[in-house]
């Protein structure tokens, strides 16, 4: 009884999360109930027993991509009225790309997709360590291969934004770390009366001679 | 029917009192910590610290609550009023739930979870969000700058975070917090894996935005980070929430390292000093070094922050995992919920 109230529960925030993503005004909104439905997301994932899924959801989507989502949204100089402009045109795409949604979904639950899929029964041991058997000894190679195209991914993205601009007087910090107090200090008993011209201005280890 | 709504209620009020155990006396705790940090960094600093109101200054704390409170709650105008009022609350909640898997003693626990750790790490992920919004809706220059510092610092840090979580999972084969003690019984984590004990302890000052990592909220810079244009209530929140922090990072560490509620040695008169105390003990003396810390090192400079963060935790973490994995695996010592 209480675990189908809170199933309704995070559903309909879920929903009504999501569609508030859409319709609201300001994209900082949108990012913020987006969370609010990851957040329902996970808490779907705990009421059917699967808590390390619910909690990588919160970890990496949560935790780590809407972070980022954020950033970028809260310093964008969005024009909102030039965005509501495009509302319209855009409208009969995408009435067709979510009645096919829609069609596909209802199409999988009263046809047979889910015949065969049933939930699998609770093994004794945690559905992380369960998780953990399959993911690195059934989809080992797949795994790998899908680490491998994040990375390639990671290394693209970097190399895409990063450039070196001369003049930039970057700290070495081994070269930091290997400066010596005789490098750049030398204590000179300047007679009175001599006056500053005997004092040197380079550091003795950089002097000529 | 009858029976059953009563069973109910009966476990949702236990979970209420435990609930309450455990949030009581962490708020004093918070207030305490508040007065021992400016007291401690007094000594340090040859100075006596707050010692006027009541003996040894103990009312310090009460006194600027009803300072706090008796303020006025202002709103900028240009802010997002309700984004704004939700960033400390939200600060200071996920201070707060995050104690829920906390493990102070033998079942001394209030949600017994099989993925605490990761629930540990979930809630202290989120953490940035009161940071971020707080930031945003303020709209002031200042604020904003300190929010996106501290977005992109608690975002650098937890990936180091999350490899020396990794490092304690290989040894103990289970991400429960009860499992992981009770893995320690024989040593502390902290020994075998000491350099990712350090690791981990800069990496919650970072997390925590505590000196020498205080960016967000570097006076000389910005003059209070995030929270410039707080005040009153919601200006305590935000710091209830960052000492309630410190509070659970340092329970976080005593947990994965210094053996939870284990005393150090199992010998008689150890032994029978109950748990709840070592783990009070081994909190202390982490958040003694938190206010160490703070009074005796400079703040890092961005740069500086993001390379210790990046090119050093990172790939030295990492490569501690892959030894930690191979040693185990070599010597035949893998938990047996891995090797099975």
């Amino acid at each position: 009884m209480i675990e189908a109230a809170f199933f309704y529960l995070f559903a309909a925030v879920m929903l009504g999360a999501g569609l508030m993503v859409v319709v609201s005004r300001n994209p900082v909104f949108s990012v913020l109930f987006l969370i609010l439905a990851f957040f329902n997301a996970a808490g779907l994932f705990v009421l059917i027993g699967a808590e390390f899924i619910a909690m990588l959801l919160v970890v990496v989507y949560v935790g780590a991509v809407a972070v980022l989502f954020l950033f970028v949204v809260m310093m964008l100089d969005i024009n909102f009225a030039e965005m509501r402009a495009g509302f319209q045109k855009y409208l009969p795409l995408g009435l067709i790309v979510g009645g096919i949604l829609v069609f596909e979904l209802v199409a999988a639950i009263y046809g047979d997709a889910f015949s065969g899929a049933t939930l699998p029964a609770m093994p004794e041991i945690s559905n992380t360590r369960a998780l953990g058997n399959e993911l690195y000894t059934k989809y080992l190679y797949l795994f790998q291969i899908a680490g491998l195209i994040l990375l390639v991914a990671m290394i693209g993205a970097i190399s895409l934004t990063m450039r070196r601009r001369s003049g930039v007087r970057r700290q070495v910090i081994s070269e930091q770390n290997m400066r010596r107090r005789e490098d750049s200090v030398e204590v000179i008993d300047v007679p009175v009366g001599a006056a500053a011209r005997t004092v040197h201005t380079v550091p003795p280890s950089k002097r000529e001679g | 029917m009858d029976l059953m709504t009563n069973s109910y209620l009966m476990e949702l009020a236990l979970i209420v009192g435990k609930i309450m155990l455990v949030v009581g006396p962490l708020l004093i705790a918070v207030a305490y910590l508040t007065l021992a940090e400016r007291r401690v960094i007094g000594f340090m600093q040859l100075r006596k610290g707050p010692n006027v109101v009541g003996p040894f200054g103990m009312f310090q704390p009460f006194a600027d609550a009803l300072k706090l409170m008796a303020k006025e709650t202002i709103l900028p105008a240009g802010a997002n009023k309700v984004v704004f009022v939700l960033a400390p609350m939200l600060t200071f909640v996920l201070a707060l739930v995050a104690w829920a898997v906390i493990p102070f003693g033998e079942g001394l626990v209030i949600a017994d979870i099989n993925v605490g750790i990761l629930y540990l790490f979930a809630i202290s992920s989120l953490g940035v969000y009161g940071v971020i919004m707080a930031g945003w809706a303020s709209n002031s220059k200042y604020a904003f700058l300190g929010a996106l510092r501290s977005a992109a610092q608690m975002v650098s840090y937890e990936v180091s975070m999350g490899l020396v979580i990794i490092n304690v999972l290989i040894c103990v084969g289970s991400l429960n917090l009860t499992a992981i003690v009770e893995a320690q019984r024989g040593m502390w984590f902290a020994l075998p894996l000491l350099p990712m004990f350090f690791v981990f302890f800069i990496s919650t000052l970072a997390e925590t935005n505590r000196a020498p990592f205080d960016l967000p909220e570097g006076e000389s810079e910005l003059v209070a980070g995030y929270f410039v244009e707080y005040s009153s209530m919601s200006f305590a929140l935000f710091f209830l929430g960052e000492y309630a922090n410190m509070i659970l990072m340092s329970g976080m560490t005593t947990v994965l390292f210094l053996g939870g509620w284990l005393p150090p040695f199992d010998i008689w008169p150890l032994n029978i000093v109950p748990g709840p105390i070592w783990f009070i003990l081994k909190v202390m003396l982490l958040l003694f070094v938190f206010l160490w810390v703070r009074a005796t090192t400079p703040r890092y400079r961005y740069d500086q922050l993001m390379r210790l963060g990046w090119k050093v935790f990172l790939p030295f973490s990492l490569i501690w995992v892959v030894l930690t994995s191979g040693f185990l695996l070599y010597t035949g010592n893998l938990p047996a919920a891995v090797a099975g």
